[in-house]
């Protein structure tokens, strides 16, 4: 367990102290802020607008403003996601350092570990940028705090699945760029797997669907915790995390 | 504090690492010698628990590398061929990094970093990043990280490969430095290292074990009969080479005469000997006689590099063969 923090803070460490973390901050506000700003725009806009034609609709904050805009966010991630895992194997065998971890009387299980939870806090800290935001939220109007916290929930769960995989494919190649691009196709696809659904309703189908991870992050959304969503979401961290320490077992019988 | 026991690594197409056997015993530096893929490397990634062996044991202080890994861990200090270092830390923070990996912690730890970066002659760097060190320093660094926990034993993948010859030999004055409390393996291709800071070495070739002895015991192996070299010089400024190889040989005893230079009037020439006869006062008295002066007298101590060739294959002796010593001009 010491370990595996010992590991952590060091990962934390070199993604501050290398910059990548500001980057990603900053990106992420970038692309978070622009469409916090236009879903806001078009739900003032469309408030005014029933107000001069004197109709009363239901307006409603966690429904026009937070519900699209949490959407947005597991889609921003997608990006995220390849850049913050691309490092954490890769790297290290580039430079060698796997040598070092691997000969420290550490467990594999405590460097994927300490590894992965460092990738996690970096993607929360991302998600407590979107506080900042939502405070206006909170400031100016009344929206439910229930079905959001349960929104972020989801989108922790997501994004710990998502890393995971990151985390194995990280473990497969030296090369970053390669990591990350292969990262980013396989969570895009993942993402949208669901779509098969739209046209087609063989079993293939729903099978293809239900390993989507967006699929089973509409529940979070809407501000349901479903238990089988977020069994599906600890089962691909937990799968994804046994292939990397599958790989980095092997990585010793290959290299 | 080491055995090893037929120890191979196949790969899929090569084998790296043929049934190798040896045993080290605590205290002790060894040199771990042989060519350039000779399988040193994977030989030491086996001790340090990063490759599995495909078949045989190895043992460090009694425990096995494949059941016991992390005690094994515990007590070896490992610099890799490039030192496994973090470009982006401090050095200091570095080390408290991986002492804290090694499983210290608290005042011990601070103490231990305080130590190494003694030991190693780096605390003027503690505070700089290592990705800005030059390579000197990287691999002080890099031996200072395999101190850190006191490791009974220290295994170093050529630990001076890439340094100036000062760094050299300030890195070989450290390792002896260390010798006393640590086992010490270390590998190299370079010779004059095994010599100057081993007691032992082992000698591997293609996978293979070629030779595990004493230094000296090797040197004595390798040379057999004595051989002499001599530098002579004409008085008058004329010598011919035949004729003093041709006097020379008549001396009793003398079994084998080579020429291995001549420079205007001087030649230098290599005597072997019959063994057990000693024949330099012969050959001196000869040589006087004659009416030669003799300049130089000393016996051919047969050099590490010269065994190592001689055992290591003979297709690479003709090329790699050191030019014996110049003669002055």
């Amino acid at each position: 367990m010491r370990n595996m923090w010992t590991i952590c803070r060091k990962e934390l460490g070199s993604y501050f102290v290398s910059w990548i973390a500001y980057i990603l901050l900053t990106l992420f506000a970038a692309a978070f802020g622009f469409f916090f700003w236009t879903l806001l725009t078009v739900f003032v806009v469309e408030g005014m607008e029933m107000q001069m034609r004197g109709q009363a609709f239901p307006m409603n904050l966690n429904e026009q403003i937070i519900r699209p805009l949490l959407m947005n966010v597991s889609v921003i991630g997608l990006f995220m996601i390849p850049l913050i895992t691309m490092r954490l194997f890769a790297e290290e065998k580039r430079n060698g350092t796997i040598e070092l971890l691997a000969t420290s009387p550490v467990l594999d299980l405590e460097i994927i570990l300490g590894k992965w939870l460092a990738a996690l806090i970096l993607y929360s800290s991302l998600l407590l940028l979107t506080g900042l935001n939502l405070a206006f939220l909170f400031k100016f109007g009344h929206p439910d705090w229930k079905p959001l916290a349960v929104a972020y929930l989801g989108l922790l769960l997501q994004a710990g699945a998502l890393l995971a995989i990151g985390t194995f494919i990280s473990t497969l190649t030296r090369n970053q760029i390669i990591a990350g691009a292969a990262t980013f196709v396989v969570c895009l696809l993942l993402y949208v797997f669901g779509w098969v659904e739209g046209f087609e309703s063989s079993t293939w189908a729903h099978v293809l669907a239900y390993t989507s991870v967006a699929t089973h992050f509409d529940s979070f959304v809407r501000g349901v915790i479903d238990l089988k969503d977020a069994v599906f979401y600890l089962t691909v961290i937990i799968l994804g995390l046994f292939f990397t320490s599958r790989s980095m077992e092997s990585l010793r019988w290959r290299s | 504090m080491i055995s090893v026991k037929e120890l191979t690594k196949r790969y899929a197409r090569t084998v790296a690492v043929d049934q190798i056997s040896f045993e080290i015993a605590k205290g002790q530096i060894v040199g771990f010698l042989g060519p350039n893929g000779a399988g040193k490397t994977t030989t030491m990634r086996m001790l340090t628990c990063f490759l599995p062996p495909s078949a045989g044991t190895a043992r460090v202080a009694g425990f096995d590398v494949l059941e016991q890994p992390l005690e094994v861990k515990k007590r070896i200090g490992y610099l890799p061929e490039n030192p496994p270092i973090y470009p982006e830390m401090e050095t200091a923070e570095y080390l408290k990094f991986v002492g804290k990996l090694k499983g210290l912690s608290g005042s011990d730890l601070q103490k231990r970093v305080d130590y190494a970066c003694d030991r190693c002659a780096i605390a003027d760097v503690k505070k700089k990043l290592l990705g800005r060190l030059s390579k000197g320093y990287r691999q002080r660094v890099g031996l200072a990280q395999a101190i850190i926990h006191n490791p009974d034993v220290l295994i170093l993948d050529e630990p001076t490969a890439g340094l100036d010859p000062k760094q050299i030999n300030e890195t070989r004055d450290l390792i002896k430095d260390l010798a006393p409390d640590h086992t010490i393996i270390l590998s190299t291709h370079i010779l004059p290292e095994v010599e100057q800071t081993c007691e032992q070495v082992i000698i591997i070739n293609k996978g293979k074990l070629v030779a595990t002895d004493s230094v000296r015991n090797l040197q004595a192996r390798a040379r057999g009969a004595e051989s002499v070299l001599l530098e002579i010089a004409g008085r008058d400024g004329v010598l011919e080479a035949p004729i003093v190889q041709h006097k020379l040989e008549q001396v009793a005893g003398v079994s084998r005469v080579l020429c291995k230079q001549q420079v205007d009037s001087r030649v230098l020439i290599e005597v072997e000997s019959e063994k057990g006869r000693l024949v330099r006062g012969d050959l001196a008295r000869a040589v006087v006689q004659a009416g030669w002066d003799l300049n130089e007298l000393r016996p051919a101590a047969m050099s590490l590099e010269e065994i190592f060739l001689q055992l290591t294959g003979s297709e690479s002796v003709e090329a790699g063969k050191p030019a014996t010593k110049e003669l002055p001009r």
